[in-house]
């Protein structure tokens, strides 16, 4: 269980976070939608680490993330990160990509994490592309990967950062299928995105950011029916076309 | 007409030999030393940040010529007894070339954007994990060009060694000089050499930076 309470952060003077509360259960799925420059990547950023906050608390699995006696890099491990530009390390081939946390932060053998990472490439569907360099694949490929990589750690959550919003129009659905597997198989998951599709099929709660506040929140029939602010239904009269 | 070179062949040859060991230990250390530099630079640690960062703007704004002579005299002082050529020259030039390499890898380091380290750290690699697997292989790989100019850079450079004494290609060259009295020859004949070596160096260079454009994996 993710449990963010009362959490807020500032780059300089400007205040990217404002009281952020949310709970997130073992086996949901929460979708978070807003503008850009809403605070909804900072906030992933925060949940596992990569990010610091200044007020407020974030504990994971009763850990909290603040406590200086925390490992954040041990914490790293339960929770996989997927990003808007994939972020495949340019310079080896895929399997390596997908083998690399495995063999040097699990100890795993060579072998061992070999098999798993075909097993995950099974899984995306690319096996084929084991031993290509990521330049050689297409963007919604190398976004299989990326999120073969992260399934490698075998983490109890899954947080996405617009995973698709760098990705051709016609690649977009091959990432979102194995999303709403991932989903279904009951991964724990956090997703940023506009892809409202994506949300009403898999989302338990959808919440809405707007300058660093959650404005909105609710289960996808109420987020999408009877939107409650106003800004909420300027967002998605300009989403849902 | 090239009668001294001739006569003195084995000796200057080996003179050359100290300059390619000089060469290759300079390069080791200083590449080595290079890539902590680089990540000291880069580090948001002020107490690494700040001492790096003081040591390469003192270094890089001192000539080489100081700082081999300063070691020289220095070294005896601190270590209470001399220490020999050869290990004076490697240690001031290790200390020196590492602050031209530690820029050349900050600024590899600088041009891998900040999701991918994240992306890294979000499978649990720890931050030495990553510089070791992610950051300077990547570094090394985008900036090989600049490296190996800088290696060229570093080659002729030894040839200062000289001044404190070391029995490298120039000091043996003055002594033969000092001998027979050809200068022009004997000068010559080590511009040659140094010249095929370093040419040879900045073609191979030159490739990698075609192959880099070509390929443009990273």
């Amino acid at each position: 269980m993710i449990e963010i309470n009362n959490i807020s952060k500032w780059f300089g003077d400007f205040r990217v976070l404002t009281d952020i509360n949310e709970v997130i259960d073992r086996g949901k799925t929460v979708v978070i939608c807003g503008p850009s420059g809403s605070g909804k990547s900072t906030l992933l950023r925060c949940v596992n680490g990569l990010e610091p906050y200044q007020e407020g608390e974030i504990i994971v699995d009763g850990i909290s993330l603040s406590d200086p006696q925390t490992n954040l890099y041990k914490l790293r491990q339960k929770i996989g990160m997927v990003f808007q530009r994939f972020e495949l390390y340019p310079h080896m081939p895929v399997l390596r990509n997908i083998t690399l946390a495995p063999m040097k932060v699990l100890k795993k053998s060579r072998q061992e994490a070999e098999k798993k990472a075909m097993a995950l490439l099974e899984r995306v569907g690319i096996p084929e592309k084991a031993g290509e360099y990521p330049a050689n694949l297409s963007g919604g490929q190398q976004q299989r990967v990326a999120i073969a990589r992260s399934l490698a750690m075998e983490p109890d959550y899954m947080m996405f950062d617009e995973p698709t919003s760098a990705l051709d129009p016609e690649m977009i659905n091959e990432v979102l299928e194995v999303m709403i597997d991932l989903s279904k198989e009951g991964m724990t998951m956090i997703v940023v995105t506009h892809e409202m599709g994506f949300a009403r099929e898999v989302a338990d709660e959808i919440i809405f950011m707007d300058e660093g506040r959650i404005i909105e929140r609710g289960t996808d029939e109420e987020f999408f029916k009877n939107p409650k602010s106003k800004r909420t239904k300027a967002f998605l009269s300009q989403i849902l076309v | 007409m090239f009668d001294a070179v001739a006569r003195n062949l084995p000796f200057l040859i080996g003179g050359f030999g100290v300059t390619l060991q000089l060469t290759f230990c300079a390069l080791g250390g200083g590449i080595a030393l290079g890539m902590l530099v680089g990540l000291g630079r880069i580090s948001r640690k002020a107490w690494v940040y700040q001492p790096v960062t003081v040591y390469v703007n003192l270094i890089r704004n001192v000539p080489l010529i100081l700082v081999i002579f300063w070691f020289y005299f220095v070294m005896p002082i601190i270590a209470g007894r001399p220490l020999n050529p050869f290990l004076s020259a490697v240690i001031s030039f290790i200390i020196f070339e590492a602050t031209y390499f530690g820029e050349i890898f900050r600024a590899g380091y600088q041009s891998i954007s900040k999701d991918l380290v994240n992306a890294a750290y979000s499978t649990g690699l720890t931050y030495s994990q990553t510089a070791r697997y992610i950051l300077i292989p990547i570094a090394f790989r985008r900036l090989l060009p600049s490296l190996i100019t800088q290696s060229i850079v570093t080659f002729q450079d030894t040839s200062l060694a000289f001044v404190i004494g070391l029995q490298e290609f120039v000091r043996r060259t003055s002594i033969v000089d000092n001998l027979e009295v050809r200068s022009i020859q004997l000068f010559s004949f080590v511009a040659i050499v140094f010249f095929i070596f370093c040419f040879i160096g900045s073609k191979i260079s030159r490739h990698f930076e075609e192959k880099g454009r070509k390929t443009g994996v990273l």
